[in-house]
């Protein structure tokens, strides 16, 4: 009777909670400036990417430093779409112009239509994490070997993207964008239509995560985590949950990319380097790994206080960000949401601490080797 | 289940929350904003959507932005670069300001990263409401802000020496471009040192760039192309390539390294045994700054091509290094970009007090064809392109790392982003006017 | 003499590099399993430390004197970053013992303070080490000069292996270590101080980091971001060697000096890289444990 009681009053409790964050985001253009909107939209782009990071690092114990790379190649599918609409039809981009390339690359076709260019800016880091967890994850390369060696792949991918100036904009980039399907990215109205495609892609991408981590396939990735081999003495096959788990998670950091860049207007492959790559786990870190919504707000807080605190103390603001960023690593290691969820926990009284010290543990893992 | 319940509660609170944190902490952060020297910074209200129609003149004082990278792998040269500008504003501030008015600058760091700048570009030109921003090193830095200065209708003035093929109705350009440094060192290395060139770079836009009206430049003056090299940002081991520099004999190295790899590559060229009177190599991206992390009896005896060296003499250039050195100790040093820098902020006053506004459009009317008496010597701001008219210079490093002046172009040189005047360069642009 | 001949000492002298840069790495990381990405910094400290000694020596002591402050800042590079490895060890990387990852994360933020602080102390452009008379100029052999700094960057690191080596596996203090990396519960009840070691092993690692950046100030840049342009190199050097063993360091290093320099020649730097971490990416595939793999029967 009171079980029962006590989960219909949960769930009344989260669907109220839910709703106020919605609310709160579809009301936040009543009282930001345009340009505070526009920051606010691109931390929900982030967010996305946290989202599924957290999918592989919070549930499936994969930590991926090449995330980067996912959201890049993303972001500069659309951006070539973008910069193609710019330029206009029968003329090349001006990089390649003043990189003497002479004719459009064949490679740059398909990028003409909006709709090749977001399939496949999804698509695309789907394809290659694929093929990258095809590989690293059937050779049982995991734990630290498999961070090591996304960061290999990143200086790899960069350093490619800028070595092929004529076709990708070297390090600057590609950037000077106008329209998307018509409409200027310039007008209020379409940066607002902007923040709001963000916010429903985070709704989106948090309901598809969640959906993935309840239930059985929850515990089986849970299962990878925190004992491969047992697992696979169960019978499972880790590397196909760790495959599939990846590609899902790339997809969504191309997803990111591509809301970044309506939103940001320039990408480059400084943002798809290594230092950007970390500070993408570093959300997810802060945030409350093996939580979604402490994922998701990790970034949107990592990222508020970055551009307040540097806007602030523009020439000590790194030493405030990189401080947090040890206390909470070291001292905190659920993240903020941990910390919060305990506060509340003891607030209520002692009841069943050692039940809820379990249950977390189950939940975030303590060691990810 | 009830401690479940609350955990849950909990969450979504805090979740609740921080998203509301981020926004008011954005919000809040518009406020307080304002510069870390000035006192009293007029704070406008930070999300009146609406704005006002003359930017900036409102209050007690005119905001200018100064946006450089403060952290990151770019701050080694661009923190030299605020200093000044900061140090000529002070400057114009003790003689009285700017229409009256006392100039408050507000400091951003673009943590050398690109989408960070156009970040603080919008920031500094919606929330601040500046009257011109100050800013940018790298070419992508300037790529990325350009956008939003031209979709806000702001100004951007931009001091380093670049790769030309721009004109931006909102930047105004205080470093040389590619004809009044590379063409002319180009120029003067066939007439004196000889026809064999080897082009070796940092790999990015600049260099590229630069090496393509190089090579143009060769071969329509016969001059010969003996390999040409780059080398990724912070590659640190040159031994390979002086290895093929050695062997491939040129008369000539022209070197477009950045800040770090060029300190490497001049020490291993050094300890390769090669000097400066076996192999002749020309620098543009080199400057007294440079010259100290590189270590002056390394550098001795090496070519660069500026604008502007901290031993030209006259009046102007001795007031600037006293006060600079004065400002931020005796053992620092000025060079061709914060040279540009401190110049563009004159250029700018000089360009608000013929307006009589702060204005863009009317500043940018005003600043056509200005003159003013830089430390480089007099220089002119093209009412057509908004580039500067300079002098070029070559200059050799001496041991006390400082450099001689070997040779400079008489005539403040007109600029010419996209080379239309040189025949052999057509084609380059791609055109495109 | 053929470019081949210096092709192949450059190579050698390009591994030698590497190895240093991942001598350090390959105690913190390779016997502790920390992943110390301050370790480009603590090489950072190496490097200014020299910077320092040379401004001590210029101002302090009379000028003949000059040529022997690099013989003082090697020694007093190690203690620097030994110092401030043990102070990290024991106020950061001692509650991290066992989860990797997070003391990945949070020496990044270390790594981040550290740079800061640099450019606060020092400033943010580069600064210059004169480096001593009697290491300028090379051994000439046939017509191609073998300079004298990067023969002395080989010589450092084979004395400072064979220092490595005798006290990892001649001293006593040594076997301590490894009992206590191998297993500490039982090198516990064996009357080890297990926090000792670990202050101390950490703080080894992190002073011949310093060693390595004090060398690299003859060679390259000295500035706040000395570290970043080494730090992933030397996790690929560990990680090809194979995690936990000095030779796999040795062979690691060869290895990617020895494609690195030939890479390069052939095609170009940039494209020389992407080719090197292409083939351990590849190369990992195949012997996931590295060059040089513990045996081991353990399993999770």
């Amino acid at each position: 009777m009171l079980l029962k009681n006590a989960t219909v009053r949960r769930k009344i409790v989260i669907t109220l909670a839910y709703a106020a964050v919605v609310a709160l985001l579809a009301c936040a253009p009543m009282f930001l400036s345009d340009f505070r909107l526009n920051l606010l939209g691109k931390f929900l782009a982030y967010g996305v990417v946290a989202l599924g990071l957290d999918l592989i690092w919070g549930y499936t114990g994969i930590l991926s430093l090449g995330h980067g790379i996912f959201f890049g190649i993303g972001a500069y599918c659309m951006a070539m779409y973008l910069k193609l609409e710019a330029t206009g039809a029968g003329r090349l981009p001006d990089f390649m112009q003043w990189s003497g390339v002479t004719s459009l690359p064949w490679f740059w076709e398909p990028f003409r239509f909006f709709g090749v260019a977001l399939l496949l800016s999804v698509l695309l880091p789907m394809l290659l994490a694929l093929l990258l967890g095809f590989f690293t994850f059937r050779n049982r390369i995991r734990g630290v070997y498999f961070t090591i060696l996304t960061q290999a792949l990143v200086l790899i991918v960069v350093t490619l993207m800028i070595g092929q100036q004529a076709y990708t904009g070297g390090t600057n980039g590609i950037t000077g964008f106008r329209h998307v399907l018509g409409f200027s990215l310039a007008s209020p109205s379409v940066k607002n239509g902007l923040y709001y495609i963000s916010a429903a892609a985070l709704v989106g991408s948090f309901l598809l995560c969640r959906r993935l981590v309840r239930g059985p396939f929850g515990k089986v990735l849970q299962a990878v985590r925190d004992g491969q081999n047992r697992l696979r003495f169960l019978g499972y096959d880790p590397a196909k949950y760790q495959m599939f788990v990846f590609t899902v998670s790339a997809g969504l950091a191309g997803l990111a990319g591509v809301l970044f860049v309506l939103q940001v207007g320039i990408i480059s492959p400084s943002m798809m380097d290594i230092v950007p790559s970390i500070e993408m786990v570093l959300w997810v870190a802060i945030g409350g790994r093996g939580s979604l919504i402490g994922a998701a707000a990790g970034a949107l807080l990592i990222n508020a206080s970055k551009s307040g605190l540097s806007e602030t103390y523009p020439d000590f603001w790194t030493f405030l960000l990189g401080g947090l960023f040890i206390v909470v690593v070291v001292f905190l290691p659920k993240g903020l949401f941990g910390l919060l969820a305990r506060l509340g926990a003891r607030m209520k009284g002692g009841l069943g601490d050692a039940m809820a010290g379990g249950r977390g543990r189950a939940v975030v893992g303590e060691d990810h080797r | 289940m009830k401690r479940k319940r609350t955990k849950r509660f909990g969450i979504l609170a805090l979740g609740a929350g921080l998203l509301l944190l981020a926004g008011c902490g954005a919000n809040n952060s518009a406020n307080n904003g304002a510069s870390p020297s000035a006192s009293g910074g007029s704070s406008q209200p930070a999300s009146s959507s609406a704005a006002s129609g003359s930017p900036s003149a409102s209050g007690d004082g005119i905001k200018v932005g100064i946006l450089h990278s403060l952290s990151g792998t770019m701050a080694i040269s661009e923190v030299s670069v605020r200093d000044a500008e900061l140090m000529a504003i002070d400057e114009i501030n003790a003689a009285g300001g700017v229409l009256g008015k006392q100039i408050v600058p507000v400091v951003e760091d673009g943590a050398s990263d690109w989408p960070t700048f156009a970040e603080k570009a919008r920031k500094l030109l919606t929330d601040d409401k500046v009257a011109t921003v100050f800013g940018g090193w790298t070419s992508a830095s300037r790529k990325a802000m350009l956008p939003v200065f031209e979709e806000l209708n702001g100004l951007l003035w931009y001091p380093v020496q670049y790769e030309g093929m721009e004109k931006s109705p909102n930047i105004f350009y205080t470093g040389a471009t590619t004809n009044q440094q590379i063409v002319p060192a180009v120029d003067w290395l066939l007439e004196n040192k000889g026809k064999k060139f080897y082009l070796l770079g940092s790999d990015y836009v600049f260099p590229r760039t630069a090496n393509m009206i190089i090579k143009a430049q060769l071969k329509a003056k016969g001059g010969e192309l003996a390999g040409e090299e780059y080398t990724p940002l912070g590659h640190t081991d040159f031994s390979t390539i002086i290895s093929k520099i050695q062997a491939a004999k040129p008369d000539v190295v022209f070197n477009t390294l950045n800040g770090d790899s060029n300190v490497a590559f001049f020490k291993q060229l050094k300890d390769a045994g090669i000097t400066s009177d076996k192999l002749t190599t020309m620098s543009v991206s080199v400057a007294e700054e440079e010259a100290r992390g590189i270590g002056a009896d390394v550098l001795a005896g090496h070519l660069t091509a500026w604008n502007y060296f901290q031993s030209i003499d006259s009046p102007e250039n001795k007031k600037f290094v006293d006060a600079y050195k004065a400002k931020y100790g005796a053992d620092r040093v000025t060079d061709d970009p914060i040279e540009a820098g401190y110049t563009a902020v004159y250029l700018w006053k000089a360009a608000v007090e013929k307006a009589g506004s702060t204005d863009v459009d009317k500043v940018k009317e005003a600043a056509k064809g200005l003159e003013f008496d830089a430390p480089e010597g007099k220089v002119k701001i093209d009412g057509d392109n908004q580039h500067l008219y300079k002098v070029a210079r070559i200059g050799e490093a001496q041991p006390d790392g400082q450099f001689k002046e070997l040779w400079n172009s008489g005539d403040a040189v007109k600029p010419d982003p996209y080379l239309e005047t040189y025949d052999w360069a057509a084609g380059l642009s791609g055109g495109n006017g | 003499m053929s470019v081949w001949l210096v092709q192949m000492f450059n190579s050698l002298s390009v591994s030698s590099i590497l190895l240093l840069i991942a001598l350090g790495l390959a105690i913190t990381f390779g016997l502790m399993n920390v992943i110390n990405m301050a370790h480009g910094e603590l090489i950072m400290i190496g490097a200014y430390t020299a910077y320092v000694m040379q401004n001590l020596f210029a101002d302090y002591l009379p000028a003949s004197w000059f040529g022997a402050y690099f013989a003082v800042a090697i020694p007093a590079a190690f203690c620097v970053s030994f110092l401030v490895g043990l102070a990290l060890e024991a106020g950061l990387i001692r509650f991290l013992y066992g989860r990797p990852l997070d003391s990945l994360l949070a020496t990044w933020g270390v790594g981040m303070v550290l740079q800061q602080l640099a450019r606060t102390i020092f400033g943010a452009p580069n600064v210059g080490v004169k480096s001593p008379e009697w290491l300028n100029g090379g051994l000439s052999l046939g017509g191609s000069v073998l300079p004298y700094k990067r023969l002395f960057i080989i010589g450092l690191v084979i004395v400072t292996l064979i220092a490595m080596y005798l006290y990892i596996y001649r001293s006593a203090a040594g076997r301590r270590m490894r009992a206590v990396m191998q297993n500490r519960q039982m090198a516990a009840c064996l009357g080890i101080s297990t926090r000792r070691v670990d202050a101390m092993t950490f703080a080894i690692g992190s002073g011949i980091a310093g060693v390595a950046g004090c060398a690299l100030s003859l060679i390259g840049p000295i500035g706040p971001s000395l570290g970043t342009y080494y730090i992933v190199d030397a996790f690929m050097v560990v990680v090809l060697g194979g995690v936990g063993k000095l030779l796999g360091t040795v062979a690691g290093a060869l290895g990617m000096g020895v494609f690195n320099t030939y890479f390069e020649f052939w095609t170009n730097a940039s494209l020389g890289k992407v080719l090197v971490f292409a083939c351990i990416v590849a190369f990992l595939q195949w012997k996931p444990q590295g060059l040089v793999a513990m045996r081991t029967r353990s399993l999770d």
